[in-house]
């Protein structure tokens, strides 16, 4: 075995284990923990792909930010393992279990065709697709790359930019007007709250 | 890509590379302390550290008492305290958290100078190439990345202890960290608008391109000095240094976070906190002042042969050290905010001023970056 494979099954270990202890662990402090395990470990597996920049992101946005704040949260609030078994709504579990289930059947189902295919393909015209790998992309030209067209997969910052704010401008804009949305609600609700214990 | 001798030997020389660096560093971070003692001493009229020395130094006349009087060796004598501590673990901690805070504080200090580039070296056509662990295409990413990791060995430490001041100590601290990260990264972004001009090859995210876009040209401090200053202003909040030493303000905290914390484990806490220091002002100095080139608009004086390069990395470790002792005399020189202080300093100044400072910056390299053919 060579050793990036080596480096797949570790970190592949590390993401799949860090995700189920993650629901297996009865603190939520130490769910929190094993959580960021994961998602470090699925930062590697972009690294070992050479997609620098993704996994840069979600140890970043991921791992840096949004679970520091879970973490906070959860000693602000004195979380303890008596908290986490709370949760009574036994029926909205089991409906999201289920779906959780379905949708793992549908990723199962897609991967193994998905393997068929491939080997298919490595079987019987391994030239073209050895060829696909060998061909080296070219370079994105800005003026190519404006109408978001040429777009070509490839794991550079310039790539992602590109197609951000280029070809997907629409969808990101409607993203972040969401989230503005989403913000002002939240920014309302709390200040009216407040109000009222003032009051 | 099997393990061949070629790839075992390239590992290896990576090894040693980043053993190197560790070890430079943590001697920097270990020397820092010393240089605070002493400083601090200087602006307080005291003497500072001036009694430790090895046995057979003391007889050389002349520099043996100098260098006992400067301290020298007072490093080597802490360090061994810290060793030879009576290891105390309170009886109320949790214990496997407890343990591993401290580590989770130091790897991140020390893993975000894979990235740090801090020389060049020139082959035999006279093409340099930087010195750095790792080239990283999107570098300065990374060491925000993890250096965001590093605030998990504070609240960890403050929670695991199950006592009352270094829970305050570590929820405080996590507040501050979230405030600050986004100033500073946004007083970033104009820096990347400024050096990723049309046409150029260097990505604007890697340190390298950052330092030679400084080359032989104005520095960015002088470019962008708002910039520069909620970065510096930002990089004492995240290294937790006075006046933003909210996790452990010892008037009101006892010793915050790190309260429960005794021999190694609080060794290892204090190394974390100098070589936070040291790798900030590295960053810094890449960032803003051009790195291990000579001063603004004056090309490099020095041969682009071995000496330019031992040169350099002097001329990039002079500016660093200049740095640290900027940490250290803001530090005996301003007194601590207090908490509200911080959080209004951050959500309410340096984001605001971030944010203009962006779009000022936006605005003016849009009208620099004009086509030709659009200004008569």
């Amino acid at each position: 075995m060579s050793g990036p494979d080596l480096l797949f099954y570790f970190f592949a270990t590390l993401s799949l284990g860090g995700g189920l202890l993650m629901v297996f662990s009865r603190h939520p402090v130490s769910a929190a923990l094993f959580m960021i395990v994961s998602l470090v470990g699925v930062a590697s597996l972009f690294v070992l792909l050479d997609a620098f920049f993704l996994a840069i992101l979600q140890v970043l946005v991921y791992a840096g930010a949004v679970m520091v704040l879970f973490l906070f949260i959860i000693m602000l609030l004195d979380v303890g393992p008596s908290g986490a078994k709370a949760s009574k709504v036994k029926l909205l579990s089991g409906v999201a279990g289920l779906i959780s289930v379905g949708l793992l059947v549908v990723l199962l189902l897609d991967l193994g065709l998905g393997s068929m295919d491939c080997s298919e393909c490595s079987a019987e015209n391994c030239d073209a697709c050895g060829e696909s790998a060998a061909f080296a992309w070219p370079e994105i030209r800005d003026e190519t790359a404006a109408n978001g067209n040429s777009l070509i997969f490839s794991p550079s910052v310039k790539a992602f930019g590109f197609g951000l704010l280029a070809k997907y401008m629409l969808p990101l804009q409607v993203a972040g007007f969401l989230l503005l949305a989403a913000m002002v609600g939240v920014i309302i609700l709390s200040k009216k709250s407040t109000a009222e214990g003032e009051g | 890509m099997e393990f061949d001798s070629e790839m075992l030997q390239q590992l290896g020389l990576k090894a040693l590379f980043a053993l190197l660096m560790v070890s430079a560093v943590m001697t920097m971070a270990g020397y820092s302390v010393l240089a605070e003692r002493k400083v601090s001493a200087w602006m307080q009229g005291r003497v500072g550290p001036n009694r430790t020395v090895l046995p057979f130094v003391e007889h050389i006349p002349f520099i043996g008492p100098f260098l006992k009087g400067l301290g020298i060796f007072q490093p080597l004598a802490d360090g061994l305290k810290f060793l030879f501590k009576e290891e105390i673990v309170p009886g109320h901690v949790n214990k496997v958290y407890y343990y591993m805070a401290p580590l989770v504080a130091l790897v991140p200090a020390l893993t975000t100078m894979t990235v740090l580039p801090f020389g060049e070296y020139f082959d035999e056509a006279g093409n340099s190439s930087p010195l750095i662990l790792a080239n990283l295409e999107v570098g300065i990413l990374f060491i925000f990345a993890v250096s965001s990791l590093g605030v998990y060995g504070i609240v960890l430490a403050g929670w695991s202890s199950n006592s009352k001041y270094p829970f305050l100590g570590g929820i405080r601290s996590s507040a501050q960290m979230i405030s600050y990260e986004l100033a500073m990264g946004l007083s970033l972004l104009p820096i990347f608008l400024w050096v990723s001009v049309p046409g150029s090859e260097d990505s604007a995210l890697s340190l390298v391109g950052i330092v030679n876009s400084q080359n032989d040209g104005a520095w960015l401090l002088i470019v962008q000095p708002v910039s520069a200053l909620i970065f510096l202003v930002a990089l004492f909040a995240e290294t937790n240094r006075l006046p933003f030493d909210m996790p452990e303000s010892e008037t009101d905290l006892v010793g915050g976070f790190h309260t429960e914390y005794g021999s190694f484990k609080f060794g290892i806490f204090f190394v974390a906190e100098y070589a936070h220091i040291v790798v900030g002002s590295a960053i810094f100095t890449t960032i803003f002042l051009g790195g291990w080139h000579f001063l603004p608009w004056i090309a490099d004086p020095w041969p682009a042969t071995w000496i330019g390069t031992l040169l350099g990395i002097g001329w990039f470790l002079a500016k660093t050290v200049c740095l640290i002792f900027f940490f250290i005399w803001i530090r005996w020189t301003i007194p601590r905010f207090r908490y509200d202080q911080v959080m209004n300093l951050g959500w309410t100044k340096l984001l605001p001023l971030a944010l203009v400072n962006l779009i000022v910056y936006v605005l003016l390299v849009t009208w620099l970056d004009q086509p030709p053919s659009v200004t008569p």
